[in-house]
């Protein structure tokens, strides 16, 4: 035990004497959940649209004021003929054209049919469908203002409820997979680059003829970077009930097991990375290129899993990540317990077992 | 088994694929003795000499090391072996006094021991004024001292030296062998790995390994009287040429 203590204390020398793996440590996730938080977002603020109105009248007028006094758009400009429409588009600052035609009011009252073409620039398609649908929904509502007098003799009225994040804040969504990146970065590229440090010095040979056991080296060496991760997971959820306003709808205790166990995979990973490469280099790249990129593409964080074609779907299934978002979303936003996400846990915890026995035999393989 | 012999290897073979790195060597080494363990780079001196530390088993052929067999008793080994390797093998980053206690700490020495031996330790090799700087600023000669020192903290019947002085002065090397000397004085057995010649002279006995095979086994003296060569490099360059 008193060997035990000793190594850790060797290994937090050399986290708190080496800036780089500091910066990764605190630095990281403090930068990622503010960035994802704030500047990476699916909302839509302040769009600049313009206006090309053919006719002018009061309807077209009343619904211009509504648009304008949303906070989702804000009229950048009014334009008089098509041609117009190409160039304020080129200018690249419009997101949006509503071209109202000609003698829309009149077409209304007589025809009760009118025409406004919403045209928008696609380049960045999510944000095209989103003004789409906001600008519907205004014209849907004005209309419904108008006809409250009126009543029609059949009507679907559809009413829709957001339920878990009924504001449908983004951050909501991005502090899980945050939580997620950061912790298999730490835990699996940080061991395998401290591990494959050793071997590239050649201390791990001298470690390996003295009386420490090869399993005591590496529970040395995983230690405390259980303990930064655990660490960081709290960073993360503070930062997120407090800046973000995120709920943490479920127990903290099972959302801080679920980490734990989690936290534990991706070590055993960061082990496993760690004796199939021989150099600090080699272990980063298969940990971004393995480890990071499966994470922030298939666990379903970004993309929606159920969106992707059927061998992706599969593949993803294999990713643990995959598994821990929908466990931590459960957790903090549904507020389950354990009854609802224990298939998962289970699957997370097979994939625990598995690699922490393939890394201790494929080490001990290494060892001859 | 002979109380006087430490290190008695029989037959031992380490295969990779249908290569034999070490070839059915057999030698003994006696207690106290300076044995070295010569070859040209590629003969098989490191992987020979990490059987015998426990970290490679071997394919054929027995050994044991202070009394402990190398293929059953390797954790009993590992308890009375110090190991220099050929890559230094200390903390840039930790401090020399650092470096001493983690060291001392992995072979279970206690705490009140560690504090005694560091500071004589610290006081011989003259490193009182940066016994706190971190060991990567030291210049590489006394970065071989500082690590011979260690691999002895815990007063190993056996000392393994792999290419201990490769890339150090001359004026180092002298030190280091002073240092070698009187390990071996105070009951130590040493057993070092070199290609420098002139270092084999200063050994008891040395053998001479060529293509996985001990080619030559004796005292220095008596290697020259055999090969009817003026001195070591000689000796070595008649065998190496077969």
């Amino acid at each position: 035990m008193k060997r035990f203590i000793g190594f850790i204390k060797k290994e937090f020398y050399h986290i708190f004497r080496d800036r780089r793996s500091l910066f990764i440590l605190f630095g990281m996730p403090v930068a990622q959940i503010l960035l994802f938080g704030f500047a990476i977002t699916n909302e839509i603020n302040n769009v600049d649209i313009a206006i090309l109105d053919h006719s002018k009248d009061a309807t077209t007028k009343e619904i211009i004021n509504k648009i304008a006094a949303s906070k989702y758009f804000s009229i950048n400009q009014f334009i008089e003929k098509e041609s117009d429409i190409e160039v304020v588009f080129k200018k690249g600052k419009v997101k949006a054209v509503l071209n109202f035609e000609k003698d829309f009011s009149k077409n209304l009252i007589k025809e009760n049919h009118a025409n406004i073409q919403v045209i928008t620039d696609a380049t960045d398609p999510n944000t095209a469908n989103t003004i789409s649908n906001y600008v519907n929904a205004i014209l849907q509502n004005y209309l419904k203002e108008q006809n409250k007098s009126l009543t029609a003799a059949y009507q679907i009225v559809p009413k829709t409820r957001m339920v878990y994040n009924p504001e449908l804040k983004s951050v909501y969504m991005f502090v899980p997979g945050v939580m997620t990146i950061i912790l298999m970065l730490v835990s699996a590229m940080m061991t395998s680059i401290s591990i494959t440090r050793e071997k590239e010095l050649g201390t791990m040979e001298i470690l390996l003829v003295s009386p420490l056991k090869p399993i005591q080296v590496i529970i040395g060496k995983v230690f405390p970077y259980i303990f930064l991760s655990i660490i960081n997971a709290i960073v993360i959820i503070v930062l997120s009930i407090f800046i973000f306003k995120m709920p943490v709808q479920g127990s903290l205790f099972l959302l801080g097991m679920e980490s734990v166990l989690f936290i534990i995979t991706a070590l055993a990973l960061g082990i496993l990375i760690s004796t199939i490469s021989a150099t600090q280099q080699t272990a980063m790249m298969i940990s971004l290129m393995g480890l990071m990129l499966p994470v922030i593409l298939l666990s379903g964080f970004i993309f929606p899993i159920t969106s992707m074609p059927l061998p992706l779907q599969v593949i993803s299934h294999i990713i643990p990540a995959k598994w821990f978002i929908i466990i931590i979303k459960a957790i903090m936003l549904k507020g389950v317990g354990l009854q609802y996400i224990w298939k998962e846990t289970l699957i997370l915890l097979g994939m625990a077992v598995f690699f922490i026995a393939l890394s201790v035999k494929k080490y001990k393989i290494r060892l001859e | 088994m002979n109380n006087n012999k430490v290190i008695h290897v029989e037959g031992l073979t380490k295969m990779f694929g249908d290569f034999a790195a070490v070839d059915a060597i057999t030698f003994d080494v006696k207690k106290g003795e300076i044995f070295g363990f010569l070859g040209a780079n590629g003969a098989g001196k490191t992987t020979a000499m990490k059987m015998l530390i426990g970290i490679s088993s071997p394919t054929s052929g027995k050994a044991s090391v202070a009394g402990f067999d190398v293929i059953t008793q390797a954790e009993d080994i590992k308890k009375n072996i110090g190991y220099m390797s050929q890559k230094f093998a200390l903390y840039d980053d930790l401090t020399v006094k650092e470096n001493i206690t983690f060291f001392g700490g992995i072979y279970g020495l206690s705490r009140k021991h560690i504090k005694e031996k560091s500071a004589v330790l610290i006081e011989e090799l003259g490193l009182e004024n940066v016994a706190n700087k971190l060991v990567g600023s030291l210049p590489l000669g006394w970065k071989q001292k500082l690590s011979f020192s260690v691999s002895l903290l815990h007063d190993p019947k056996i000392v393994f030296l792999d290419e201990p002085t490769g890339g150090v002065d001359p004026i180092t090397r002298r030190q280091f062998w002073e240092m070698i000397y009187k390990a071996a004085n105070q009951g130590t057995t040493v057993f070092v790995t070199t290609h420098y010649m002139d270092e084999a002279e200063y050994c008891d006995r040395v053998s001479i390994m060529v293509n996985g095979k001990i080619e030559a086994l004796d005292t220095p003296k008596r290697l020259k009287e055999q090969f009817k060569a003026a001195d070591m490099n000689d000796v070595f360059l008649k065998l190496a040429r077969g």
